[in-house]
């Protein structure tokens, strides 16, 4: 390995788009990604032989999605590029891997983090049976699978995936049951100025709503509470609406998720500095506008350390690596830096907007009984957390871990941990942030037990 | 604002041993203060393998062992909370002939301590262990040690001591401390404490304590290399270890396999200590080794933590060398946890009676007087 290695990890929209920009700029960086085939979640493609047209697969974004995918094989042997393989760990100045050779250690000298995002998960009664998945999880499975979660299918969210979600499946042909928004109608237009900022995208997500209306689909805003009935799996959903009256449809799949999280166990390993943001309500790894974490050597792209979707996340991913090359002494193209800084700038008040049209659902959170599972890899229930708190003096999350084995699981923290972090800052009284947040630890993911080659 | 505290006890540190003390000594009548610097049983107290086991102990240790474990089978019932002991029985195994050999040593100087080893050759380690690994030349199995819940113990008696009367104060790192000629003047962040007798429990911090007292105390930052898979079917019924210490392994309730070996990295100003996926690797090849039905399965956490070693890898227990009524209890070198009841009794005992029914001299920290090398570096010796 040279001391010059410049690994990108994630061949989402910011890796690929970094990956590029550093070939531009005479660097053969190292593109790691777990999946099989670039694009990342939100262009993911289908398993080789499964192929749909881009434009049933991303809509509007067909284009965008068609020019990220090319990246790879355009670019050839200017960068190596790794499927299939997990960075589990990032210790000092090395990565370990596990691919399909087995486990791995590659050292690096500058690091691109493109982890992209996760559904944000929250409990509600039900959410652990059979036939509830993440909006996400659901759009992935028409995506990539081309199969419907269910034959009648109820969605609810709490951010701009909705709409969309909601439209794909009316379009594949799934029987909407019903379209549940967990956020207040009223905050979408009190930021419609700032919405205004990204007139394209508003437009387009204007559009996969008036398309969910038009096609006469039960759509409810301001949703107060939210329960899944069912014996073994889904059979209804019901729902309290802003004039706290009760709702019952039946359906045997549900699509729920809250807005999303960025996925920053590495940067965390990495050793990059957080700090609370209070509107994503998450703990978030810092960059600058240069995309440089705290940590020198270390940049951080995309959804990873603050949702900004994929337009950004392309602007960020060339922006790391104009900073990468900068900071290795290349020349580096300052209109280009100049440019996209501008468009940044443009797409964080359109971002900061959308944000706020779509807050985070607190509300369904204030009253989740002591019985509900929080954590389905261990089975632990909300009440189980909040004896852990009121009798074990289990003052952060931590603390909370240790004593109730929450995030312990195979997720680690991943899915349970914003919902925990909610529940113990409200049995103690305490602001969420003065809770923290989860010590990470690797691996980041599962990884088989097995020795370096 | 800081807060000031007189009491007949303070004790700097806020482990298993020191709150262990803690509760003793106000049984005793005496008032106590512990000072710890982050959380109560957060250091090696709760991020050890949780080995409750006496067999393979330094045959100076075994007396201690032999008492603690007693106390381990009531051990719930004082602390009013399941810290999920099980008398599971340590497996020792020899992966050489010279290893067998060694265990058979050992057997014979543990009877002579009063604990049981029952030695059992390759064939009948495949008979009761049939899910071991076919490179095995014997084993020795103490059917009285077993396992449990090193994030449950602390925190527990911590919370006893608090019930007790105990001025637990956490996040309060000492910063210094003197002795008066009367007692001692203690300072903490956000509080100061005088007292009559003073109770070095630090941990990895414990040199630094112990050197302002003029007593040199050659602590290095030990830490443990962990991972724990995620739940498999019930297959490993014993907690193992190996002649060389170079892998244990346990199986809980839950059904996770915890298995360590190897150090971690560590950095004790930052308190920070992580594992090193190297020694993780091959702990996981010499694991699958001992129980092949590991080999696939997924490690889903890993974590390390700091400990105190001494050079000869037996703790410091007793009374300073240096000065009059202060007690020292720390270097546990990574084995710790199945002693810290009894250490508690040990130092409240030498603190009310002025002596121990248990034989610490070997423990004495006047052992390093003249000790004038670095504190040596962290690998070898530990053992599970």
């Amino acid at each position: 390995m040279t001391d010059t290695a410049v690994v990108v990890v994630g061949a989402g929209p910011a890796g690929l788009r970094a990956a590029e920009a550093l070939t531009r700029g005479g660097v053969r960086p190292i593109l790691i990604d777990e999946a099989e085939r670039p694009g990342g979640q939100v262009y993911r493609q289908p398993p080789p032989g499964a192929a749909r047209s881009p434009r049933t697969l991303y809509g509007f974004e067909a284009g965008k999605a068609v020019a990220v995918h090319a990246i790879p094989a355009r670019l050839g042997d200017a960068i190596d590029y790794r499927p299939n393989t997990l960075v589990w760990n990032v210790f000092e100045k090395h990565l370990y891997t596990v691919g399909p050779s087995g486990h791995d250690r590659l050292d690096f000298n500058r690091l691109v983090i493109a982890s992209g995002a996760m559904d944000r998960v929250l409990p509600f009664p039900g959410w652990t049976m059979p036939g509830v998945f993440t909006l996400g999880g659901a759009q992935i499975a028409l995506k990539a699978q081309g199969v419907s979660i269910g034959r009648r299918v109820a969605f609810i969210g709490a951010g701009p995936l909705l709409p969309l979600v909601v439209y794909q499946y009316a379009k594949a042909g799934a029987e909407i049951a019903a379209v549940l928004d967990v956020t207040p109608f009223s905050a979408k237009l009190s930021n419609a100025s700032g919405l205004l900022a990204q007139t394209g995208t508003l437009a387009k997500g204007l559009w996969y709503i008036a398309r969910n209306a038009i096609a006469g689909l039960l759509i409810c805003s301001d949703v107060r509470a939210i329960g899944v009935e069912g014996e073994d799996r889904v059979r209804s959903l019901w729902w309290r609406d802003a004039a706290d009256t009760e709702h019952r449809v039946a359906c045997d799949a549900v699509g729920a998720s809250f807005g999303l999280r960025s996925e920053t166990q590495l940067a965390d390993l990495a050793g990059c500095a957080f700090a609370y943001d209070d509107v994503a309500r998450q703990w978030i790894p810092q960059r600058d506008a240069a995309s440089r974490s705290s940590m020198p050597g270390v940049y951080l792209a995309g959804d990873g350390a603050g949702i900004g979707g994929a337009d950004v996340a392309e602007l960020q991913g060339e922006r790391a690596a104009l900073a990468v090359l900068e900071d290795l002494g290349a020349p580096i193209d300052t209109a280009r830096i100049a440019a996209l800084d501008r468009k940044l700038a443009r797409q964080a008040r359109f971002r900061n907007a959308l944000e706020r049209a779509y807050p985070y659902p607190a509300h369904l959170l204030d009253d989740v009984a002591d019985a509900e599972i929080i954590c389905r890899c261990e089975g632990i229930t909300a009440g189980t957390l909040r004896a852990a708190a009121t009798e074990r003096d289990a003052q952060e999350m931590n603390r909370l871990k240790a004593f109730t084995r929450i995030g312990m699981g195979r997720c680690q923290g991943r899915v349970c941990g914003p919902a925990a972090a909610e529940i113990l800052a409200r049995t103690l009284g305490e602001d969420i942030a003065a809770v923290g947040r989860l010590r990470g630890n690797p691996p980041v993911k599962p990884i088989p037990v097995g020795g370096l080659p | 604002m800081t807060e000031h505290l007189a009491v007949d006890v303070a004790i700097i540190g806020g482990g298993t041993a020191a709150c262990a003390a803690a509760v003793a000594l106000r049984e005793a009548g005496l008032t106590v203060a512990v000072l710890e610097k982050r959380r109560c049983g957060a250091g090696a107290s709760g991020v050890n393998f949780g080995g409750v086991r006496q067999q393979g102990r330094h045959l100076a240790e075994l007396p201690l062992a032999r008492r603690a474990r007693a106390l381990w089978d009531d051990l719930n019932q004082l602390l009013g909370e399941d810290v999920e002991f099980e008398a599971s029985g340590h497996i020792k195994l020899a992966r050489s002939e010279a290893d067998m050999a060694e265990l058979e040593r050992y057997a014979e100087s543990a009877r002579e301590h009063g604990l049981a080893l029952t030695l059992l050759g390759a064939n009948a380690v495949r008979d009761e262990l049939p899910w071991v690994g076919p490179k095995m030349h014997g084993a020795s199995l103490s059917p009285t040690d077993g396992q449990a819940n090193p994030r449950m113990v602390g925190p527990a008696y911590a919370r006893l001591a608090r019930q007790r009367g105990v001025e637990v104060r956490e996040y309060a790192p000492v910063r210094h401390a003197v002795s008066t000629g009367a007692g001692f003047e203690i300072e903490a962040d956000g509080v100061t404490v005088k007292s009559c007798w003073l109770v070095n429990a630090a941990g990895a911090g414990a040199g630094v304590i112990a050197s302002w007292f003029g007593e040199r105390a050659p602590v290095s930052p030990l830490m443990p290399n962990m991972l724990v898979t995620e739940p498999l079917p019930y297959v490993v019924s014993r907690s193992i270890g190996v002649c060389g210490g170079d892998v244990y392994l346990r199986q809980i309730l839950r059904g996770n396999v915890i298995l360590g070996g190897g150090h971690g990295w560590g950095d004790v100003e930052l308190g920070l200590a992580r594992p090193r996926v190297e020694e993780s690797l091959g702990c996981m090849a010499r694991a699958v080794d001992i129980v092949p039905a590991l080999a696939g399965a997924q490690v889903i956490r890993t974590w390390s933590g700091m400990d105190g070693q001494m050079p000869d890898h037996i703790p410091v227990i007793g009374f300073s060398s240096t000065t009059p009524r202060l007690v020292h209890a720390f270097g546990f070198s990574g084995h710790g946890f199945q002693l810290g009841p009894v250490i508690g009794l040990i130092i409240a005992e030498l603190i009310d009676e002025g002596k121990t029914v248990s034989p610490i001299a070997p423990f004495g920290p006047q052992r390093f007087a003249n000790w004038t090398d670095e504190p040596v570096a962290a690998y070898g010796g530990v053992q599970h």
